[in-house]
């Protein structure tokens, strides 16, 4: 008899169906996974480090980096803590635009899931139809704060800046004649707001699209149900967070459960899976999307009706505006000191947490006075999922792993930090 | 809220006594402070006591002391982030390994398996040593990385920065070339500058 022993693969890190740059070493026999052992750390910057000799505003870009698909609620939690320890007031106006760019951000990244999801396990099609959709969110945030992905768009004590009252409009080019621009365009008349609502009407259509894609897809269920599955009681030994906890049946929601900003006067439902596998983790997002569209709807509803500052008027804190500035000596100096010295945060310590895209994220920041944070603590819920992958392959297939890699959810900027 | 928090503080107390220190209510949260001999059995009971039932943990990581204004104690801590489900709060405990220059704690993989990462990242970062732990290898820093990266006394642009030689036709490390640079010093004022009446 031969001496038949395991062999050991290396999956990544310049793999495209590893999201990035993870390394997982597969213990395999035959094609059945018996080990998998992610080595992460590759996109390690060292932001926690960094934090502590950047001010306490300079930090906030770095958030963006965190997790470069879905940037926005990653500021927000980092602002809580801020705003937390400096007992500061958001204005109302400000928390509902802030929670509608949450759930915009939230449709967004459970686009680039799904449809890189289905890439990653053989449906090209989806991420054509989700990225078409993308498109569409980045140029909302691309009108509101300038640019596409790095928004840098929450400060401590509100947003940067109120929504814009138009939308840019595409150009008549050698490409496009005026016919096409006029349709383009149509939609894109009015504000930010009527942009954005005519979006959310669209949205149950293009989610409809999805589901006939996929739902009842047979390859998409073969490659899905029962793959990867992860008991209720494993999911909270696991650390489990988000959609991940919620595809194993834990009806769990920060944004129900501890509601931050203004979610507690939303009306939205908490969808929650049966089965704990990949299929399950996937309808749970589906709903998701279509929740947060509802969610967006309610937020365009009030805005328009609610003009106010979007930012708090503790100039220690949130720098005055740009006119008042140029006018007076006292705002001028107030300008100065925030933007080179920075503000300085009482001493005290803060645990932040919301419920981001992925799960539950969280920022544990100390300060001892200073104009820098003392210590800044990333909890992202990449890592508790990415460590489970270990767990959530043995026994499956080679092949299976690319799916399970898929339903956590993976941005390795996450993990790393 | 805050009286949810009263009756976590008082249950806390009742049900570990002097084995753990005073909790504090700071910002809407709970902290309590854990002597490392008690570490392990408080935590465990923290989640099998169905007056606690912490489920979930969070988030454990590291910290280092050592520069904090004004700060006199053991250098390194352990902060862990419980939560539970079943109660709807959560708790900080933090645990203090008593030896500064080999700081060691009971590892708490057994209680939660998702400590296992978190460990290996206090472990790699702040060289905070972990008893029973089943695997404490590095995890962030590259292999074969010496030192801790998060310790206050390690430099933000380290000692080590890797090229790829072309006449060796490999990658090299050397010592660092670039400088340090600080562009805003870091300064702590005295208490409520900049206040209403104070100039």
């Amino acid at each position: 008899m031969a001496d038949v022993r395991n062999y050991t693969l290396n999956f990544g890190p310049q793999h495209p169906a590893a999201h990035g740059v993870l390394r997982l070493v597969l213990e395999l026999d035959g094609e059945v996974i018996v080990r998998a052992d992610p080595h992460i750390g590759l996109l390690h910057r060292g932001t926690e480090k960094l934090a502590e000799t950047r001010t306490w505003l300079q930090t906030l870009p770095y958030m963006d980096r965190l997790d470069y698909t879905s940037m926005i609620p990653s500021e927000h939690v980092y602002c809580l803590a801020v705003e937390r320890l400096l007992g500061v007031e958001v204005p109302i106006r400000a928390q509902y635009i802030r929670v509608m760019f949450d759930e915009i951000t939230r449709i967004k990244n459970h686009l680039l899931n799904i449809g890189t999801h289905a890439l990653d396990i053989g449906a090209m099609t989806m991420v054509l139809y989700t990225f078409r959709e993308r498109e569409d969110l980045f140029d909302i945030l691309e009108a509101t704060c300038g640019i596409r992905m790095h928004q840098a768009y929450y400060r401590p004590g509100g947003v940067y800046r109120d929504l814009p009252d138009q939308m840019p409009k595409y150009q008549e080019n050698r490409f496009k004649n005026a016919q096409t621009v006029k349709e383009l365009n149509e939609a894109r008349n009015g504000t930010l707001l009527d942009f954005l609502e005519d979006f959310t009407n669209r949205f149950p259509v293009y989610l409809s699209e999805y589901h006939t894609l996929l739902t009842d897809n047979r390859i998409w269920k073969q490659r899905t149900v029962g793959i990867g599955v992860v008991s209720p009681e494993r999911a909270l030994q696991l650390g489990f967070s988000g959609a991940m906890l919620r595809g194993s049946g834990i009806e769990w929601d920060l944004r129900k459960k501890q509601p931050y900003e203004v979610y507690d006067r939303l009306d939205f439902d908490i969808p929650v899976g049966v089965n704990g596998d990949t299929y399950d983790r996937y309808l749970v997002r589906m709903e998701e999307m279509a929740q947060s569209n509802r969610i967006i709807k309610q937020c365009i509803a009030w805005l328009r009706n609610n003009p106010g500052p979007v930012i708090s008027d503790d100039h220690k804190v949130a720098p005055p505006s740009r006119e008042k500035m140029k006018g007076s000596m006292e705002e001028l100096i107030h300008h100065f000191k925030l933007f080179t010295e920075g503000m300085h945060v009482p001493p005290g310590e803060a645990y932040a947490v919301i419920e981001h895209p992925k799960g539950e994220m969280g920022v544990w920041a100390v300060s001892d006075g200073a104009n820098k944070p003392y210590r800044i603590k990333l909890h992202t819920a990449g890592i508790p999922h990415l460590a489970a992958t270990d767990e959530m392959c043995r026994g499956h297939m080679l092949a299976d792993a690319t799916a399970v890699i898929g339903t956590i959810d993976l941005v390795l900027g996450d993990v790393d930090r | 809220m805050s009286a949810k928090l009263e009756r976590l503080c008082r249950q806390l107390k009742e049900s570990f006594g002097d084995r753990i220190g005073e909790p504090v209510i700071n910002h809407g949260e709970v902290s309590v402070a854990v002597p490392a001999a008690n570490y392990l059995a408080v935590m465990r009971q923290l989640r099998d006591d169905p007056a606690f039932s912490f489920e979930q943990l969070m988030d454990l990581s590291g910290i280092d002391y050592s520069e904090f204004t004004g700060y006199q104690g053991p250098r390194y801590a352990a902060v862990s982030q419980l939560l539970s489900l079943t109660h709807n709060w959560r708790l900080q405990v933090k645990a203090f390994p008593t030896d500064d220059e080999f700081p060691v704690l009971e590892s708490v993989v057994d209680v939660w398996n998702v400590a296992n990462w978190y460990e290996r990242e206090a472990f790699d970062l702040f060289g905070i040593h972990f008893e029973g732990h089943p695997d404490l290898r590095r995890i962030l820093t590259d292999y074969g990385f010496v030192g801790h990266p998060f310790r206050k006394d390690f430099p933000i642009s380290g000692y080590v920065e890797m090229r790829y030689d072309p006449e060796q036709q490999r990658v090299v490390y050397q010592p660092v070339t670039i400088e340090p640079r600080e562009v805003t010093p870091r300064i702590v004022r005295e208490q409520n500058y900049g206040k209403a009446g104070r100039g």
